[in-house]
């Protein structure tokens, strides 16, 4: 025993043996093969790539992001025209990728929760839709989903002229969805400050009250004021402003709608293809979470005499997030990957517009560099934000 | 401390049986439950109503183009199916020919469900595959045995999403056994080089690496060398499974308790005798079910290569949906798509649940 004590004592000391039976050596002298390897391989494909550019004449550098594009983009969120530059066209088309993805997250956070829930519901009929839907959406490729959205506006909805109105202002034709909004007014402006201004308040509010309840060990109704807070601070803004209530009616002027907020038929189906799809896999990590904490932490709670509504929240909640969060960070992560599918069916998403500039200017290596580079900051930027709330939520060990 | 009731003895609790009392406990057990109860039943009843004179009654199952524009709007077309069915399944396949992605189908299918019986769990797996495949190529490309040749340009339908599944996941397989062991293994270069692999296509998506594969493939070769569209769509489908395959195999890897690594090296085996012998028999048979639906996501996927122009099962229902006879049938045409894939996936994901609770049944005695 202490013979081997110490000569493995000794190893960090020993010199290495140039021998490939010397673990030191050959994990040295295997590493440098493989990247060795890996090294020639990318030599010559880089090589023969600038070869074959040359041969070809295609340009490479970045000097054509300021060329004008000279193509229109159906769905501009910022102004945009043809006779803007090649980048303007990529930053719509970038905007366009978030603006869905974003809206997507909301809705299919809240719709899988829903299904989720509704699984585990005691009430049969409930359960069995909520399973029948998520067996579909997970069993179904998205891209089949999406082109069955993208067909039912082509082919099942009328035209405008005899647009379905199933509710008072809301009109479905191939055109896209028409819904009314509150008609432009100054005081929008100050509302939406209002509403940052009431959420940085109520972090102010939670921390005071979390200092208070450690101190004096008395409770402050925390989600009344904060959602007094976030709520109503908007509201009485909204009332100084002298309460308008004007709302922008889509109305039929022609051959199409005037007015309103338009949901183009592209948009519409990328949203509810991903949204329906995204919450059948949210709906399962949701039921895992929830399934994973022991009905123990129930019953421990209500022989506290925690109220139900307090139960979820301080500690059914708190537990099932550990285990729905990192799953659920992938799902954000395929939801955004998943919307560059839009495409297939022609919303003018990064991935679209990148692709038009790619074959207009013939320049592959940017348009896919471009692409590749905007997915992996979106990817590494939501996996940091929820690496860190994950952090916060986790266990904390003594 | 008097006050507490004493127990009445309980009586068992009864086995509901009579459907008014299931109806009673399971549907109506409170208001609110009430209340969802005959929402949820609302909204299913209008669905049935709208769907069942649009979708069955009205509907025209066999006929022309004119029968179905004269139901417009009122009734489903699914008379397109019949029209168009060959096409949809075997897309630009010589016609007479197409008995032969049949069969190469029925191969496929026979050796799913081969490999899915955990008795044919040995080597013979290996020769029957190797054998299958070799049929399934033989009869594909021909110009052997009488066959005439067939370009595999013109290859499409469902043998092309099998194919690209099928090889997808069995070529990605070794790849992500070596990514899988390269990113635990202790050499910080090697080490390196699959978390940069890994990250990175995982980071992207599938759409971006097809497009990579269609445009910049051409110029990575050598002047003059070059290969075909559906080879390219290939290799990057390979890619891309293989790095989430390798996080598959790498949770089984970690899932197995380090005794078992402590113990083939105290047998003195070498890195790669341990790997064969003793870890990855182990940790494969762990990732079973995370592999499934790996390549049911995978199997999936495949219909993003439209995007790139090859004609897989999706691709060919809306080229044929294109067809200006059969224009405007789109939601019949990928309803009837789906379901195709949903028999697919459905099947696989059932039988990686059973597998799942095949493999956990030692737990629970």
């Amino acid at each position: 025993m202490a013979d081997i004590a110490a000569s493995s004592g000794a190893r960090g000391k020993q010199s290495i043996r140039l021998s490939l039976n010397d673990p030191t050596f050959r994990a040295i002298f295997w590493q440098i093969v493989v990247v060795g390897f890996i090294g020639l391989i990318l030599w010559f494909l880089i090589s023969n790539t600038l070869h074959n550019l040359e041969v070809r004449k295609i340009a490479t550098g970045w000097g054509f992001l300021s060329r004008e594009a000279g193509f229109a983009i159906g769905e501009t969120p910022i102004q945009y025209g043809p006779e803007d530059s090649y980048g303007r066209a990529i930053v719509v088309g970038m905007v366009n990728t978030l603006r869905v993805a974003v809206i997507g997250i909301v809705l299919a956070t809240i719709l899988g929760t829903l299904v989720g829930i509704g699984r585990l519901s005691k009430n049969w009929l409930i359960a069995k839709v909520c399973s029948v839907y998520v067996e579909f959406m997970r069993n179904l490729p998205l891209l089949v989903q999406l082109f069955f959205w993208w067909a039912l506006f082509q082919d099942a909805f009328p035209g405008p002229r005899q647009a379905l109105e199933p509710i008072t202002g809301f009109f479905f034709s191939n055109r896209g969805i028409k819904m009314p909004i509150p008609a432009e007014h100054w005081i929008h402006a100050w509302m939406g400050v209002a509403f940052l201004i009431g959420i940085a308040a109520s972090v102010v509010v939670r921390r005071w009250a979390a200092a208070r309840q450690a101190a004096t060990g008395e409770q402050f109704p925390v989600f009344r004021a904060t959602l007094g807070l976030i709520l109503g601070l908007p509201f009485v803004v909204w009332l100084i402003g002298g309460a308008p209530v004007a709302m922008d009616w889509p109305a039929l002027r022609g051959f199409n709608f005037q007015g309103g907020l338009t949901l183009t038929p592209e948009f519409a189906a990328l949203l509810v293809g991903l949204v329906t799809y995204t919450a059948g896999f949210i709906a399962e990590i949701v039921r895992a979470g929830i399934l994973a904490v022991p009905h123990g932490q129930t019953e421990a709670a209500s022989a506290l005499g925690i109220r139900r509504g307090k139960m979820l929240q301080l500690v059914i909640l708190p537990q099932a997030l550990r285990v729905i969060v990192p799953p659920m960070t992938s799902q954000y992560l395929n939801l955004t990957k998943n919307s560059s599918l839009a495409v297939a069916i022609g919303y003018p998403d990064l991935v679209s517009i990148a692709n038009t500039t790619l074959n207009q200017t013939g320049q592959a290596i940017e348009g896919i560099a471009i692409i590749m580079a905007a997915y992996l900051t979106v990817s590494l930027s939501i996996s940091l934000f929820m690496n860190w709330y994950n952090k916060r939520i986790a266990f904390k060990e003594r | 401390m008097a006050g507490i009731p004493v127990s009445a003895g309980l009586n068992a609790p009864v086995v509901v049986s009579k459907p008014i009392e299931w109806l009673k406990a399971n549907l109506f057990s409170s208001w609110l439950n009430t209340a969802l109860t005959l929402v949820v039943f609302y909204i299913i009843a209008r669905t049935l109503f709208g769907f069942v004179p649009w979708g069955i009654v009205n509907a025209v199952w066999i006929g022309t183009p004119e029968e179905c524009k004269a139901v417009k709007g009122i009734g489903a077309c699914w008379a397109f199916f019949p029209e168009k069915w060959r096409f949809i399944l075997f897309a630009t396949y010589p016609f007479d020919e197409q008995w032969r992605p049949a069969l190469s189908c029925a191969i496929f299918l026979f050796l799913y469900g081969f490999s899915a019986m955990r008795r044919n769990w040995n080597s013979n797996l290996f020769y029957v595959w190797g054998g299958g495949l070799a049929a399934i190529a033989v009869l594909m490309w021909g110009g052997v045995l009488g066959l005439s040749y067939v370009s595999n340009e013109r290859w499409g339908g469902l043998v092309l999403t099998l194919i690209l599944a099928t090889f997808g996941i069995a070529l990605a397989f070794p790849l992500a056994i070596l990514l899988a062991l390269g990113r635990r293994s202790d050499m910080p270069a090697i080490k390196t080089l699959c978390i940069a692999f890994i990250e990175l296509v995982r980071g992207v998506p599938l759409i971006s690496v097809l497009f990579m594969a269609s445009v910049m493939f051409p110029l990575f070769l050598p002047e003059g060398i070059t290969f075909d569209k559906l080879l390219r769509a290939q290799v990057g489908i390979i890619l891309f499974a293989a790095a989430y395959l390798a996080e598959v195999v790498r949770a089984g890897l970690q899932a197995l308790p380090k005794g078992q690594y402590e113990a083939a090296d105290a047998l003195g085996l070498s890195y790669w005798q341990a790997m064969r012998m003793i870890i990855l028999p182990q940790a494969l048979r762990l990732v079973i079910p995370p592999t499934v639906n790996t390549f049911i996501g995978l199997f999936k996927d495949t219909s993003l290569v439209l995007i790139i122009g090859l004609l897989d099962i999706l691709n060919a229902a809306k080229t044929a949906a294109a067809d200006p006879l059969w224009r405007g049938y789109g939601p019949e045409v990928y309803f009837g798509v789906s379901l195709l894939y949903f028999v697919f996936c459905f099947a696989m994901s059932k039988y990686s649940q059973r597998v799942e609770t095949e493999f956990n049944r030692h737990k629970h005695r």
